[in-house]
This record gives structure tokens, sequence and C-alpha cells, in this order.
């Protein structure tokens, strides 16, 4: 079983399709629930706070605005953890939006950058492309099945 | 290459449209450079940029991003790397720390970054543009680990001049003052150094200046070494904290700016010159001592006393930072704990600003003035997670560096 980020990392569908094939997706559907169900008054509806916007300094220098360094305080761990990673480019709001342009251009490339399989896809448009591209989501995830250490011994 | 012109590529995106090309140019002419803008084919600037992975839609920073690629992979030569982008554009400033950081792992080229508004001017790029020549130029110089024969620092600093004799690598003689004439200042605190050490003026056989008074003061005492504070103080602090070798980072939180480099076998590799305000500077913490009745020597004995927790301070801005100040006193909080909120708040800002641009390695090196305000030591320490190393003499540093790198003209003298 491999660690795979997803990215949008809200994405139910990416989530559900990582943990269908044996893997344990790292996204933040779960734990941005669990953020807007926790009762509290700090920064109601995400409970986020300043400070998170400091945690963010680890991934994006301190004149990267505060929304992107929030975000990252979310997402950076989770790309520190990961195995494997599957991006997808340009996706419609519905399939997991994560709101800033530039947090995805410095996603994908921390992404990048480890020396992980990424597997890269454009959000589909149409049916024959939606097959397509659960066809190589599933590929992609099996491949990390038999390259796994584990599942090898 | 002793004195041959030092080429700095330029990575940039909206110099020309700010109108601050020209000011780059002139910074660089001050110090014997010539900025250029690394050539590449069309093919070679889109294999580059694909292959780097982050994917701007600025086509600017495209540019930039396939030129750092072909200086790391070879196919430009340069001696060193000047990247610019406009003060608060994201994309820039995720850019900027990203090829900063990929320079400075993949290649041995020093690196400094810059964001600049419209009123950027070549003076504030000069200390900048000074080091970056410096390493390029005199690396067999900064590669110096001994002081030889007997030597002089002096360091004009804007809040203290410090001179330093050095003879056979130990220091002999020390002398400081609060600058006030910067002339008068550096001939005192030599006098004191002269004095201590038992020796005369024509006794020395080398002398270095640095600091924000070292042309006036170099030429006022004809030194041998004119060097700007960044390389200096890198060499002085890896000197006394006894860690030539391998990796550190050297973190000076000065009277008007802060300087935060990190090194590699004595030579810095990158390195952030700044502050944003004097309140994250030993401006605020003076400032503190005097609202607090004490004197500034007294200032870190009792911030270790105090737990600054539950005071809330920030000193983002001095004006601000003297308010929270007056209102915790007003409040009732305890001298010691306003003390240790002082010197959190400080560190912080540092850490904040200027801390995330550099990659921290071990040992974490603190030196100038504000290194011997232990409550400061204390905070930057809890804030890094480690254990933050004081050389001794560490108030001298600029001096100390000056002198050591200054025996390199020993012989030739």
């Amino acid at each position: 079983m491999a660690r795979v980020f997803i990215y949008p990392a809200t994405s139910l569908i990416l989530s559900d399709l990582v943990a269908r094939f044996g893997h344990k997706p790292l996204g933040t559907a779960l734990s941005v629930r669990e953020r807007i169900q926790t009762a509290g008054l700090d920064s109601p509806p995400l409970q986020m706070t300043p400070d998170d916007a400091k945690k963010g300094l680890k991934w994006a220098a301190v004149e990267v605005p505060s929304g992107v360094r929030g975000r990252m305080s979310l997402f950076g761990p989770l790309i520190d953890q990961a195995e494997a990673a599957v991006l997808v480019s340009n996706p419609d709001f519905a399939f997991g939006c994560m709101g800033c342009a530039r947090t995805d251009e410095l996603v994908e490339y921390l992404v990048r950058r480890k020396d992980i399989p990424v597997l890269e896809l454009n959000y589909p448009l149409d049916e024959e492309e939606g097959i397509l591209f659960v066809r190589k989501v599933r590929d992609f995830l099996r491949g990390l099945e038999s390259a796994s250490p584990e599942k090898a011994s | 290459m002793s004195n041959d012109t030092v080429r700095i590529a330029q990575l940039s995106c909206g110099p020309e449209y700010s109108g601050v090309q020209k000011e780059i140019y002139t910074a660089a002419e001050a110090v014997g450079a010539e900025v250029f803008f690394p050539d590449l084919s069309l093919a070679d600037i889109r294999r580059n940029f694909r292959d780097f992975g982050l994917d701007v839609r600025s086509g600017d920073l495209k540019l930039a991003i396939a030129r750092a690629v072909a200086l790391v992979e070879g196919s430009v030569e340069a001696d060193g790397v000047f990247i610019a982008s406009c003060f608060r554009c994201a994309e820039a400033a995720i850019v900027r720390n990203e090829l900063r950081r990929y320079i400075h792992e993949h290649s041995k080229l020093p690196v400094v970054s810059y964001s600049f508004t419209e009123r950027t001017t070549s003076g504030t790029l000069l200390t900048r543009m000074e080091a970056l020549t410096t390493i390029a130029r005199r690396r067999a110089l900064l590669a110096r680990e001994r002081q030889t024969g007997l030597t002089m620092g002096v360091d004009s600093g804007s809040s203290t001049t410090k001179a330093v004799i050095m003879q056979d690598n130990g220091i002999i003689g020390t002398g400081w003052k609060p600058t006030t004439e910067v002339i008068a200042s550096a001939d005192e605190v030599i006098r004191l150094a002269l004095e201590e050490a038992g020796i005369k003026r024509d006794d020395l056989e080398a002398v270095g200046t640095t600091g924000y008074g070292r042309f006036l003061i170099g030429e006022h005492i004809n030194a041998d070494l004119v060097q700007e504070e960044l390389t200096v103080n890198s060499k002085g602090a890896v000197f006394l904290a006894d860690c030539q070798h391998g990796p550190s980072t050297v973190i000076d939180i000065g009277g008007m700016d802060n300087k935060a480099i990190s090194v590699l076998d004595g030579i810095p590799g990158t390195f952030t010159m700044g502050g944003i305000c004097a309140g994250a500077s030993g401006r605020f913490l003076e400032m503190t001592a005097k609202r607090l009745g004490i004197d500034i020597t007294e200032l870190g004995p009792l911030a270790m006393k105090g737990m600054g927790d539950d005071v809330p301070m920030n000193s983002y801005c001095i004006v601000f930072g003297t308010q929270s100040l007056v209102n915790a006193l007003a409040e009732g909080h305890s001298k010691e704990d306003v003390a240790a909120a002082a010197c959190h708040s400080v560190a912080e800002q540092v850490f904040e600003q200027q801390l995330q641009e550099i990659d921290i390695k071990e040992p974490v090196v603190m030196v100038g003035g504000t290194s011997l305000i232990q409550g400061l030591v204390r905070a930057m320490g809890n804030l890094l997670q480690t254990e933050i190393v004081v050389p001794h003499h560490s108030q001298y540093i600029g001096s100390v560096g000056a002198a050591l790198l200054s025996s390199g003209f020993v012989e030739k003298n």
C-alpha cells in the first residue's frame, strides 16, 4: 500500500479511486470536514487561524500571500508524506476546487520535485475521456501495487 | 579570478517595466560587475521550462526558470546569479524562492534575490551586488582559515563601531564604541584596540574594514581590504564558532538591518539582507530597554527570567511594537515578561521575514551585538528548534572577519 497524494486534494472521486485500489489517499476531504465540523469560534467556517498561514512558511516564502501559505499548511505535510501522486489539471469546480492558481503551481512543482511516481492528467470533458481517465488512474495505482516492496515480498 | 569583470546572470520579471533596470546596472557597475541576460534558443527555453516542472503563467518567469536550468547545467557560464521580481507578486515570489533553492542545491554559483519596487535604488542593491562579486572574485581569499601576522579589522556599523587586533590566529586587542561621527568613532576604537594589544599603529601588517562606513574608514586608514559585511561576517562567524568546514547558518540581527546567511565551507551561498522595519532589529530591543529603564546589557538576563507568552507584542512595526510595550506595562505585566516578549517578537519577525528565505543548516550561529542578549538567542533557538551557537567575541564578528581576511595581504605588504 502506498500513500498517494491527490490533487485537487478535496476530490472525493480521486480519494475513492485510490482507496478502491488498496492505497491510502492523501487528501484534505476528511481533514477539511473535521475542521468545519469542529465547534470553535476562532475562525469559522474553516477554523484556520493566522498560525496556519505561518506554518505554511515551511513551503512558501513570507512574500507569498497568506492564502497560499494557509493552503500550503494543509497540503505541504501531505506532500511530505507522499509516496506517489495523482495530479489533475484544470478540474471542474465540482471535482474538487483548491481555489488558487498560485497554490496549484506550487503544489504541482513540489510534487514533481519529489522522486516519486506521479500521474498527471487533464480533467476529462466527456464520457469517453472520463473512461480513459479512470483507466489511467487504475493502471497507475495497480503499477504502484506491483512496485510496492511490501507486496513484492 | 582577480579583478576581472564578474559576470552576473540576471533572472527576473518586471524590473524593466518598474523602471529599476538601470539601478541594477548601476549597482553592478559600481562593484566592477556586469549584468547579463543568458541567451537561450527557443527550443531550450521550452525544454528547460517543461523539465523544471513549475508551471507558471508569466512569460518572463518561464524565461527565468529556463535560464536558471541553463546556468545549473553549465550551458551558460556566469560567476553569480541575481534573481529579481516585483514586490508583492505571488507567482514571482514562489519562483524566486524555488530558483534560489534550486541553484544553491545544484551548483556552486552564489545567488542573491531581491523583490523590488519602483523606489529601489542602486544604493539599496550595492551591498548585495558587492557580496556577489566578492564571493566570485575572492573565493581564494575567502577560503583563508587561519589568521597570520599582525592585522586589524574595523567594523563601522550603524549602531556601533568595533575594532579587533589579531596576531597568530588569536585576538589580542578590542575596541567598541557607539557610532557617532563615523571617522572619529573608528579612530577611538582603533586607539582602544591598539592600547589593549600594546602595539603601535605602524606595527600592523595589514588592515581590513567592513560595515556601512567601510569605504570612508578604508580610505582614512589606508586599508588593504574594504569588504561588505555579508562575506566578512560569515567568515568571522565560522572562524570563531570553529565550523569552517561543512554547512552552517549565520544570523546577524543588527541595529539597522538583519542578515541571514547560508554558508558552506566558510563561503556564503545564499543570503538575505533586510528587515521590513526597525521593529525586527536590534533597535527595537534598545527602545525596549530604554522604556524599561534598564541598560541594553541588562535586557537579556531580564528576559531569561520572564515568560513572554501572555504578553501580546507584535514588533512588525516599531511604532506598534512600542505601543504594545506601553500597553503591556500598563496592564501590569512584569518587566521580565515584557522583556521576554520583546525578544520573542524580534526573533519571530526575523524568523518569518528572512529565515524562510534560506535553507537553515546546523550549526546555527548568532553573531553581532544582539547575540549577547540571551533572551533573544533563547527565543530564536525555540523558534528554530535548535541549540544556537554564540561564539566568543560574537559582537566583534565583522572586525574579526576583516582582521582574518586582511591577513591575506600580509605577505604582499
